[in-house]
């Protein structure tokens, strides 16, 4: 009923939309690779293939450090993150207690609230404090940033969780904490995973929280660093290219491997965006 | 898809699946904790998220709410100016057009990928396609790049003697060249096309996949109406699209909105002040220029939009469906 043409179709718009989605990746890989890309990078191909670049962001460039900090800071907010907002979750999505509703409102007002407005008393209270250039300046709201996500997350697993399953543990002498992490956490794991992989990208990808909290080049995290990088070596196309696939890399490959979680994630956190 | 309709019962309160508890409670034998009932600890299990979520973002909600009634250079101490700052907003026109520039992106953040992704799906036939994975990987992967990366590229691609104006050269437009980022009518755009290639991807991955979830049943009864393809979408696939639609205008429309990372690394706001954002704003006064108290006021009517946008596009994305 479905012609050939008419699926050969379907392929031809979707490889073309591919292509599109990727020339732009693409001129960035080609000009990491090149020796010197000079000011305006071209699509043409290097002559061999210049790994050194990657060795040079890495140490000259300092993207080594400022992918340490990325590191120190993401990997900081996502286990307390995940402890905190399974903890929160379950108690929202499986039990029953007076204000559960209002409570929870009152925390998806955090998945709508652009950080914008937050990040000025942010920076500013933490500069009185004399927290600024600090991990803490970056770890502490993105904390605060991601509970609201984290928590509907894991309320929305847990209130799918069968009521027999919880029912049957109770009976068998389980309290609540038992039957969290012996129970259903088990079974959390792919909500977990999924979680886990959002807060991760947006705190690794953040750049306006980075930049008003911390000017000190060794708390730089990647995504500041190539900003930093940019602004002053305009020129250094091919060594800029080379730092901007290390920033991107970490969540990339943790996107391809966690493609389906990523974009479930997502789509239902769509008002985080 | 029942992501999507986790949302919409956040927003009109009903749980996608909550059973009746109290029946089966009491339907028990008599034990001293009846599963169901209310349990006190659940305070202690919410207070860690509630300390987090209190100490870093309502409380600098709530403070930026209040310096937005001042004039405060950050410094020494301010000065209470009531409204002035929200005044501000609507008589100046360098704030103004922050705000104006905004909706120019939203359409190209937006409306295009929007337009991109159903125009697709009015295309393609719904055979099933093999490798869709790969190209759903593909097709979302700009929204996972850090828009720093995506940022560093696109100038590249803008410079006077970049990819594309070489490529209109190539074609033989040679007329059509000019420094994109730094013209005072094609910097916003150009800054916008970015974002249309960011979304559309997001767009086509949404669509097709909701595509696949509309009945057929309803094509075969439009197709003994006598409707052609045309009509098929239109009575069809638009609607059953709707939660989609709202999903992916949610998505992009919040993108464009808080747009920041972008401008900064491209055009700093400019040529003079043609790209500036209210975020771009709020940066530069809160930390820049010293006007801390504009800057919050720009803040909550940014933080007003949003809300208004987010709440607004989930309602009218689900009214009427089911």
């Amino acid at each position: 009923m479905i012609s050939r043409t008419e699926r050969a179709l379907n392929y031809i718009v979707l490889s073309a939309f591919t292509v599109v989605v990727l020339l732009p990746v693409g001129l960035l890989v080609l000009t990491a690779l090149k020796s010197a890309a000079g000011p305006s990078p071209s699509f043409g191909f290097p002559t061999s293939l210049h790994i050194e670049n990657f060795v040079a962001a890495w140490n000259q460039g300092h993207f080594g450090s400022y992918l340490k900090s990325s590191a120190i800071v993401a990997v900081s907010v996502v286990v307390v993150v995940t402890v905190v907002c399974t903890l929160a979750g379950y108690a929202f999505g499986a039990m029953r207690f007076p204000g559960n509703k209002a409570l929870f409102y009152l925390l998806m007002l955090g998945i709508v609230v652009p950080y914008e407005i937050l990040i000025i008393s942010l920076y500013y209270d933490f500069r009185a404090l004399s927290l600024t250039n600090t991990y803490w300046a970056m770890i502490l709201p993105h904390i605060g940033l991601s509970v609201p996500f984290g928590t509907f997350w894991m309320r929305a697993f847990f209130l799918a969780t069968p009521r027999s399953l919880v029912e049957s543990a109770r009976i068998d002498g389980g309290t609540s904490w038992t039957i969290l992490w012996r129970v259903l956490a088990p079974l959390a794991r792919p909500a977990i995973l999924t979680m886990i992989a959002l807060v991760f990208m947006w705190t690794w990808n953040d750049f306006l929280i980075a930049l008003v909290m911390v000017s000190e080049d060794s708390l730089r995290t990647a995504p500041l660093g190539l900003g930093y990088f940019q602004g002053r070596y305009t020129e250094q196309t091919s060594l800029m290219a080379a730092a901007a696939i290390l920033v991107a890399t970490p969540v990339v490959v943790l996107y391809i491997f966690l493609q389906r979680h990523f974009i479930r994630g997502m789509l239902s956190g769509a008002i985080k965006g | 898809m029942g992501q999507v309709s986790t949302i919409s019962s956040v927003a009109t309160d009903q749980p996608v699946a909550e059973t009746p508890r109290k029946r089966v409670g009491r339907s028990r034998r008599g034990r001293e904790r009846v599963p169901g009932e209310p349990r006190k600890i659940a305070y202690l299990y919410i207070l860690p998220v509630f300390v987090c979520y209190g100490l870093f973002v309502l409380v600098p909600m709530v403070q930026s709410g209040w310096i937005s009634f001042f004039r405060w250079d950050g410094i020494s101490v301010g000065t209470w100016v009531g409204l002035n700052n929200y005044v501000e907003i609507l008589a100046d026109p360098q704030l103004r057009n922050a705000f104006v520039h905004s909706l120019v992106l939203i359409l190209f953040f937006s409306g295009l990928p929007v337009l991109i992704g159903l125009l697709l799906v009015g295309i393609m036939s719904r055979a099933r396609i093999r490798g869709m994975t790969f190209f759903r990987t593909v097709l979302f992967l700009p929204q996972v790049i850090a828009m720093v990366v995506m940022a560093v590229i696109w100038k590249w691609i803008y410079a006077p003697g970049g990819v594309l104006n070489r490529a209109l050269e190539v074609v033989g437009v040679d007329a059509l060249t000019r420094p994109w980022l730094g013209s005072f009518t094609w910097a916003l755009p150009a800054l916008g096309l970015v974002g249309t290639w960011m979304g559309f991807g997001l767009c086509m991955v949404i669509f097709l996949a909701g595509a696949q979830s509309i009945d057929r049943d309803l094509y075969d009864a439009a197709r003994v109406d006598g409707a052609g393809p045309l009509r098929e979408f239109f009575a069809v696939t638009l609607p059953g699209l709707r939660p989609q639609i709202a999903v992916a205008i949610t998505i992009t429309t919040i993108t464009a909105l808080r747009t920041f990372d972008l401008v900064y690394l491209t055009t700093s706001g400019g040529p003079g002040n043609a790209t500036t954002v209210p975020s771009w704003e709020i940066y530069q006064r809160a930390f820049l220029t010293g006007e801390v108290g504009s800057a919050a006021a720009i803040g909550v009517v940014l933080t007003v939009i949003v809300f208004a946008v987010t709440v607004g596009i989930v309602r009218l994305g689900e009214r009427r469906h089911t």
